[in-house]
């Protein structure tokens, strides 16, 4: 079907066209390679008002991309590691927005270096800490983490026996909502958060339906406007909480954790004891600990209490500040600790 | 035509005589056969509810789950090793994400040593400044500038400009990439046949579904947000091209070849350039769509605003969610009018063209819509300059702006944004404060909205579907996309049906469907309503349109800001953001239907004297419903798309584990199968809804 020519005589008008076109497109491209070449060029040239920053430029620090996993009290540990890698170690520090396991992910692909409050992942620590070794475990933060089930204070008070999670069922009808389609509601938080909720109602044959809240913000307004009102509540919570320095919730006591697999299964979907206790700890890619950077021992060094982590939180979340100006804040008033995390740096 | 003379009233009998072209469907008894199968599934649901419902714990993983994590966890196992992940995958991304770093040291981040960039702000916005004005001439070179000095203005002069560069740079790939396969795809019917069930797949597909599948592949970082962002940009600009090219007229291509041109001469010499101009419509839907993508890439540290929209989504901070989310809209519009203004350069106007699938879009046909009077009048009048007086205009500018690039690179205020000027804090405050106000003035009435949608209408649907047993809700899809699209969408159904049993996600594609059903309802109703009015009244069109075509550039994750803001995380939220996006096209199209019914008909039911409410509802309404099917099918699928979004405000179901399978390592293979259940319930609507609106049309 396609035409056989004999000849290749071509019609004047369209080859001018023809020229023409391909003179301008490699015309354009000529100039956009010259811009981009003249402005190369003119970054070699110094001169005018900007300063390099000599520290930084003597430094062995280099990029830090630190992983921001979404709640507060991980934005602490980061500011607060990223702001003293900036100003004592002269790092050129970015804070990378990413879920919890995508971090790992991440760590392995060298797109980020660090994690500085890591909840368990036992899988996680086995795929990539023990075998594709491309991640190391950076030492304890410190802080003590616990999750589980909370319910505003009114509610602790009015029904003392709510706290025990055998009687949930009794009260599931008060805890209805459009959304949970007849059964009580269990408010949850971020779909990327360290949760058992889903197995532990089946498993405990609770009359209740996991609703997602979100996100932190979502759940500390949840509880806000649950204590207000007087409305029942019951939600995913955690500590280290700054919010509990505002309202102090009530934990529901799900069957005691055991690490007895036999009395507390592990597999996911078979969980039905309430969450272990975590002894929260940072995590460095082993490209960047091999990297020879002063900030490897900066992060292994840093250790710190709740208490300390609530207070930078709080700061961020409640008084609003940015959270560089709540960890510089907190920095000056906590000198000597952090004179402790610089040593061998 | 011609019509038999009307009685003096109106009685339904005149009607038939009206409008016998389209009363042909009638004969199917379409509506009466609907009825029958809703009574049946009414019936069935009454007596078996609850009955084999499929209904899986969340946390439950099937062995086609597990299968996909042992896929997933051999590639993370070999990353560091294998010849191909390794030495070509990861090695690649490790390359193009160093090379991106210097592209940021040079215009957006700080440098090694250096409180700035290489080139500060004034470098960047005259750099932006003059490539647009070579490439698109004088007002769009403007527009940029301005857009660009928006960024420093509102306070996110970094992020906006990564986000410009992910886009340039995965819009230069595409077009490598993308221009080639359609030119191809034109010449052989076979590559035709071949790629177009990819790209299908491709756009049908929610693109969130595909991220973690990237994510292990290239691991998390830059490569993986452009090769996404990629994926999703590249189909509208094959397709475009492929019917730019093919819809080059016959009789041109034939006497061409009567010239004696080979098929590459034909190619070069005639239907590219005449073809030019489709294809950078082509280029603007790729722009655009890429865009859309680049902010979600935040799901894999893609940089840029995505970062700013999510952090502030997620802290409930309506005000530093919007920010962001005003600066993405900004780059939209400007991104848009400056790929529609290179494709008009130095060409009359005649018969312009802009495409209708925007972002998002699923349309497995291009359909070319004319572009707005606002939009091409402008360029009407313009009178162009001689080459000569244009290559010095280039040369000067040229001067300018490296002398604003060195000033940027020296004095501190012309590299980093002056602080004077950045008025972001305040408009996230006064964002904050109005958007208080405007919950404390409505949380009661939201609230309502929110409680009689779901008591009345989500709530008894998600009942009836969810709770049917499976075997007797995959018969009433089969009989229902029979009775309203025939054979080959049954055929469709069937084999949708089947993929979406055998991953085994029915009851949360079921609850996914509900609310995908409620949102493109309240999408209809509200597009019927405003496009019969624009379609109506050109007054109404003129004000309205613009808005339309403005909002239609936005990429989806804005939408979830002020449903957010309104309703709170919950699935409610992802419903409404759903309608604020899809409403837009469906609009247009019901609005382009009402406005295409033959002028011959309208004027003679108007002659008969009936109301304008017995127009609207007895000749407007019924004549265009094509094309409202057409709307009702791009709807859904907008609705669709945004439903997944919508796992991040607090959507339930395929959405939610779609979101978890990303960040939640067990839950891998089940977020992938939801992907995939998605993917199905897509073409399975789609297919249906297509189907009908062809038969509408013939």
């Amino acid at each position: 079907m396609a035409p056989t020519p004999t000849t290749t005589r071509r019609p004047a008008g369209r080859a001018k066209e023809e020229g023409r076109m391909a003179r301008r497109l490699l015309r354009l491209s000529g100039l956009v390679g010259v811009a981009a070449a003249t402005a190369l060029a003119l970054s070699a040239c110094g001169g005018g008002n900007i300063s390099t920053n000599k520290k930084a430029a003597a430094s062995n620090c280099g990029n830090l991309n630190i992983a921001m996993n979404n709640w507060t009290g991980y934005y602490a540990d980061a500011y607060v590691v990223g702001e003293v890698a900036k100003d004592k170690l002269g790092c050129n520090v970015k804070y990378v927005n990413l879920a919890e396991e995508p971090s790992w992910n991440a760590m392995n692909a060298g797109t980020v270096d660090t994690i500085l409050e890591n909840w368990g992942h036992e899988d996680l620590e086995k795929k990539y800490i023990t075998d594709a070794k491309t991640v190391e475990d950076a030492g304890q933060t410190g802080n003590q983490g616990i999750i589980g089930w909370y319910v505003p204070p009114w509610m602790a008070q009015k029904y003392p026996d709510i706290t025990n999670w055998k009687n949930l069922n009794k009260y599931a009808s008060m805890f209805k909502t459009s959304e949970s389609g007849g059964k009580g509601q269990l408010l949850d938080g971020d779909p990327s958060y360290v949760t058992n909720d889903q197995a532990l109602v089946k498993n405990l044959n609770l009359d209740y339906q996991v609703v997602v809240g979100g996100s932190e913000a979502a759940l500390i307004k949840s509880f806000e406007s649950a204590q207000a009102n007087k409305t029942p509540l019951l939600a995913y919570f955690y500590e280290p909480q700054w919010f509990f320095s505002d309202m102090k919730l009530v934990k529901v006591n799900l069957p005691k954790y055991s690490s007895n697999p036999k009395v507390c299964p592990t597999a996911p979907a078979a969980i039905k004891c309430d969450y272990p206790p975590y002894h929260l700890n940072k995590l460095i890619s082993t490209k960047f600990a091999n990297s020879g950077s002063s900030a490897v021992a900066l992060i292994k060094n840093f250790h710190w209490t709740n208490d300390d982590q609530n207070q930078v939180a709080e700061y961020i979340a409640k008084d609003g500040m940015k959270g560089p100006d709540a960890a510089d804040k907190w920095i000056a008033a906590n000198q000597s600790l952090v004179n402790q995390w610089l040593q061998g740096t | 035509v011609s019509v038999s003379a009307p009685p003096p009233t109106l009685p339904p009998v005149t009607l038939k005589e009206e409008a016998p072209r389209v009363a042909a469907p009638t004969s199917r008894h379409t509506g009466r056969n609907l009825l029958i199968v809703v009574a049946i599934w009414l019936i069935g649901y009454v007596i078996l509810k609850g009955h084999d419902t499929l209904n899986t714990p969340y946390q439950q993983l099937n062995s086609f789950d597990t299968w996909l994590n042992h896929i997933r966890d051999d590639i993370v196992a070999s990353s560091q090793t294998n010849w191909f992940f390794h030495g070509i995958i990861g090695n690649g991304s490790t390359w193009l994400n160093a090379r991106f770093t210097n592209l940021q040291d040079l215009l957006s981040q700080p440098s090694a040593g250096r409180p700035v960039p290489q080139i500060g702000w004034l470098g960047v916005v005259a750099l932006f400044g003059w490539l647009t004005l070579a490439l698109a001439g004088f007002r769009a070179s403007l527009m940029v500038i301005a857009g660009t000095l928006s960024f420093g203005i509102l306070g996110y002069w970094q992020d906006s400009v990564d986000t410009v560069l992910v886009v340039l740079l995965a819009v230069v790939v595409s077009i490598v990439v993308g221009v080639p396969v359609g030119i191809a795809m034109a010449r052989r019917r076979w590559v035709s046949r071949a790629v177009t069930p990819v790209l299908d797949v491709m756009q049908t597909m929610p693109s969130v579904a595909y991220i973690p599948f990237f994510a292990v592949i290239f691991g998390i970082g830059l490569t993986c947000a452009v090769m996404l962002t990629i994926v999703y940009a590249i189909p509208p600009l094959v397709r475009i091209t492929e019917h730019g090219l093919k819809s080059v007229s016959e009789t041109t291509v034939e006497a061409a070849g009567s010239m004696g041109l080979t098929r590459g001469q034909l190619l070069r010499k005639v239907q590219l350039p005449m073809a030019r101009r489709t294809i950078i419509v082509g280029v603007n839907q790729c722009t655009l769509a890429a865009l859309s993508m680049v902010v979600l890439t935040v799901l894999v540290a893609g940089p840029g605003l995505g970062q700013d929209v999510l952090t502030g989504l997620t802290n409930l901070n309506v005000g530093e969610a919007a920010v962001p989310g005003l600066i993405i809209v900004i780059i939209a519009i400007v991104l848009d009018r400056t790929t529609t203004a290179a494709s008009e350069r130095r060409e009359r106007t005649q018969g312009r063209v802009g495409s209708v699938s925007g972002p998002g879009v699923m349309l497995t046909s291009v359909v070319l819509e004319r572009l707005p009077r606002w939009a091409s009048e402008e360029t009407r009048t313009r009178r162009l300059p001689t080459p000569a007086l244009r290559r010095t205009i280039l040369a000067v500018t040229f001067v300018v702006m490296v002398v604003c690039v060195y000033l940027s690179r020296t004095y501190l205020d012309l590299a980093q944004f002056p602080s004077a000027w950045n008025i972001g804090p305040h408009l996230v405050n006064a964002i904050n404060s109005f958007s208080n106000w405007i919950v404390d003035h409505t949380d009661t009435f939201t609230e309502d909205v929110k409680n009689v949608i779901s008591y009345g209408f989500l709530n008894p649907l998600q009942e009836l579907l969810a709770n049917t047993p499976w075997w007797l809700m995959v018969p009433v899809f089969m009989a229902i996309s029979f009775v309203i699209g025939g054979l080959k969408p049954m055929i469709t159904t069937v084999v949708c049906s089947a993929i979406i049993l055998a991953v085994g996600l029915w009851n949360d594609a079921m609850v996914t469907l509900t609310a995908t059903v409620v949102a493109t309802v309240l999408v209809m109703i509200l597009a019927i309503v405003i496009g019969v009015w624009i379609g109506r009244s050109r007054r109404a069109d003129t004000i309205i349109r613009p808005f339309l075509d403005a909002f239609q550039t936005f990429p989806s994750f804005v939408y979830l800001i002020p449903a957010l803001a309104l309703f709170g995380p919950s699935r409610f939220t992802a419903i409404v953001a759903a309608v604020l996006y899809a409403f837009p096209i469906s609009t247009k199209l019901v609005a382009d239907g009402i406005r295409g019914v033959a002028a011959p008909t309208v004027e003679a039911a108007q002659s008969s004297g009936i109301t304008r409410w017995q127009m609207i509802l007895k000749v407007q309404l019924p004549m265009a419903r094509s094309a409202i099917a057409l709307a009702a099918n791009q709807g859904l699928l907008y609705v669709l798309s945004m439903v997944v979004i919508g796992g991040l405000v607090g959507a339930g179901a395929l959405g939610y584990i779609v979101v978890s399978g990303f960040s939640q390592d067990p839950l891998f293979g089940k977020g992938l199968a939801a992907g995939i259940t998605l993917a199905a319930l897509g073409i399975m609507l789609d297919r249906t809804a297509r189907a009908a609106a062809d038969r509408g049309r013939s």
